[in-house]
């Protein structure tokens, strides 16, 4: 019996972004933003922040997401004295990007779009790479494709697989074509652990668009999306903008792309740890030659009565 | 270094769309002998914005692959203005693993003004087909060699330009996202796109000081005004990007050393800061 089945989620909310979508309420109620139905807050921190009547997967941020999969005192956070530099001197009007990146973080309370590490489920060892939306958007800049390069490469050494939980706008356009390249440099850093045959779980979640959905999210061994989540390379405004067509209800979302044979699963978040408990112990036994045999002794006595031999 | 130093950015990006510049045929045409065209995907269609075929380039045989933009509004049509699809992202695939069988370098033109927008291109896993090619040519195990010849729109491009050498015409520009969408994003103000470009560093000689590219081909004069010399230069600029990457592929262990030298140009790509630990 799987450890993993017993055990309810353990979730311990933290300090969000602040722009109330994100924040955990202070209140006693929260409203959900698609419905409108109230909620009692203990419950919906209860039932991991969906809403208990349409199902709306809340955004969240991303150390809440980690509170939600991680073993208790189990995650050690990695590369986090990384920051923002400012490669292109890039400025609109009186605002650098510099300043823009300090007062950000600061507002949002995190350094920067991505926080990775390493963390447990039921016992199970799994590096992370966890995107949050309050850090301008998420864009993929120089310090997202470092952490998730260098998550890759512990991975590797550790022989451990690779969990990217990403929502993001695309590319951190202040960084010009250094942004641009970390889809390229990050997709790179996948194919060492493809080589070393360790899977990369990539989970979709609201809403993820551009660079990042055309990049490491989507060639990962099991892709993985919430329900609901809004996922596209182009965002449906521009759509619309060029088009001069109104989209249909329900396009870009993560049962779109599973119905246009997109994306593997949609996985509701109360079934994300029982999900990937599953897939990381699959995808470790298929690492091992031949399967351990449980109940061996009687068949393997017959096959070296018959001079064949089943040892492997 | 070349010389054009009086052009502006904004100055480039007029160049690099310029209708009578040359496109990828053109120098397929010019370089190439016995050029056969490979079309579709075998899955939906063929998409003639992104072209692809095998060829002989003075005496070694290669795969092309390349974004073709038309000349005129008809070809424009056909050509989706250069904007390829899902379908042309994945012929490249198929065609690039068609490359890796028969051990052809692979020569990519890339000229696109950015990835199509239509809802359909959506249906069809644009982001996906995109992600794919970015995969396939991370560890593609044969030398590739990526030139920017006009525009290299964002994703789109980035679906040829992953190579063990990315070379740009003089005056052509390469952008995470073109300066009139930069400037209507961050400037909130479309016609604020000459200033765009400049900010954007998106011109050659900007990304080479980056060491985000390898190589300038020079235009002098700019290549609408002059094709055939500046698709000679570009032959020979080929030329001597592959017989390194060749000499390299000779060595002892000389697969592995190819795909290594690739992991670790793509591996140090990025600006940041560190602050101490805590």
């Amino acid at each position: 019996m799987r450890e993993i089945f017993r055990r309810q989620p353990k979730f311990r909310p933290t300090s969000g972004g602040d722009d109330g979508r994100l924040q955990v309420p202070d209140d006693l109620w929260v409203k959900c933003p698609k419905c409108q139905e109230l909620s009692y807050t203990k419950e919906h921190l209860r039932a991991l922040r969906v809403c208990h009547r349409c199902g709306y997967h809340y955004r969240i941020p991303a150390i809440d997401r980690i509170a939600m999969l991680a073993d208790e005192d189990s995650f050690t956070e990695w590369d986090n004295e990384l920051r923002t530099a400012d490669p292109l001197g890039f400025r609109v009007g009186d605002e650098s990007y510099q300043d823009k990146a300090v007062s950000t973080a600061s507002k949002a309370g995190i350094p920067e779009a991505v926080v990775s590490g390493l963390l447990a489920i039921g016992g199970r060892p799994l590096a992370v790479v966890v995107t949050d939306f309050a850090f301008m958007g998420a864009s993929m800049g120089s310090v997202y494709g470092e952490k998730l390069t260098r998550a890759c490469e512990r991975a590797v050494e550790r022989e451990i697989p690779l969990l990217t939980v990403s929502c993001s706008g695309g590319a951190r356009m202040q960084e010009g074509l250094f942004s641009l390249l970390q889809m390229a440099k990050t997709t790179t850093a996948l194919t060492r652990l493809g080589h070393a045959r360790l899977p990369h779980f990539s989970l979709l979640t609201d809403p993820c668009y551009g660079g990042v959905t055309a990049s490491y999210a989507t060639v990962a061994d099991v892709v993985m999306a919430e329900p609901g989540a809004r996922i596209g390379f182009a965002g449906p405004r521009v759509i619309e903008q060029v088009t001069r067509q109104k989209l249909p209800e329900g396009f870009q979302t993560a049962e779109f792309l599973l119905e246009h044979g997109l994306i593997d699963t949609v996985v509701p978040r109360g079934d994300l740890l029982t999900t990937l408990a599953i897939l990381i112990d699959f995808y470790q036994n298929a690492r091992n030659p031949r399967p351990a045999r449980e109940t061996a002794p009687a068949e393997l006595a017959h096959s070296t009565a018959n001079g064949t031999s089943d040892a492997g | 270094m070349p010389a054009n130093t009086t052009m502006t950015p904004w100055d480039r990006v007029t160049v690099a769309r310029h209708p009578q510049r040359p496109r990828a045929l053109d120098f397929v045409g010019d370089l190439c002998d016995d050029f056969i065209e490979l079309h579709g995907d075998r899955q939906l269609s063929d998409d003639r914005a992104l072209i692809g075929g095998v060829a002989t380039f003075r005496g070694r045989s290669i795969m092309v692959l390349g974004n073709q933009k038309g000349r005129n509004t008809r070809e424009n049509l056909e050509r989706n203005f250069g904007m390829a699809r899902p379908q042309g992202y994945r012929k490249a695939l198929r065609l690039m693993r068609h490359a890796e069988k028969f051990r052809l370098p692979l020569i990519n033109f890339i000229d696109i003004p950015g990835a199509d927008p239509g809802p359909t291109s959506e249906e069809h896993g644009q982001a996906m087909a995109i992600a794919d090619n970015i995969h396939a040519l991370a560890d593609l195990e044969v030398p590739t060699i990526a030139i920017v010849i006009g525009e290299g729109g964002s994703g789109g491009a980035l679906a040829l330009g992953v190579a063990d050498r990315v070379l740009m015409l003089e005056n052509s520009v390469y952008t995470v996202a073109s300066p009139e969408a930069s400037a209507s994003i961050l400037w909130k103000d479309a016609t604020q796109a000459p200033a765009a470009a400049a900010a954007m560093r998106i011109t050659a000689p900007e990304l080479l000081d980056f060491e985000l590219i390898d190589a300038i081909i020079a235009e002098s004069p700019p290549a609408h005004e002059d094709t055939a010399k500046a698709i000679a230069a570009t032959g020979d600029a080929i030329e001597q990007h592959l017989s390194e990457l060749e000499d390299v592929l000779a060595g002892e262990y000389g697969l592995q050393t190819l795909l290594d030298l690739r992991y670790q140009k793509y591996r140090k790509i990025g600006r940041w800061q560190e602050t101490s630990k805590p």
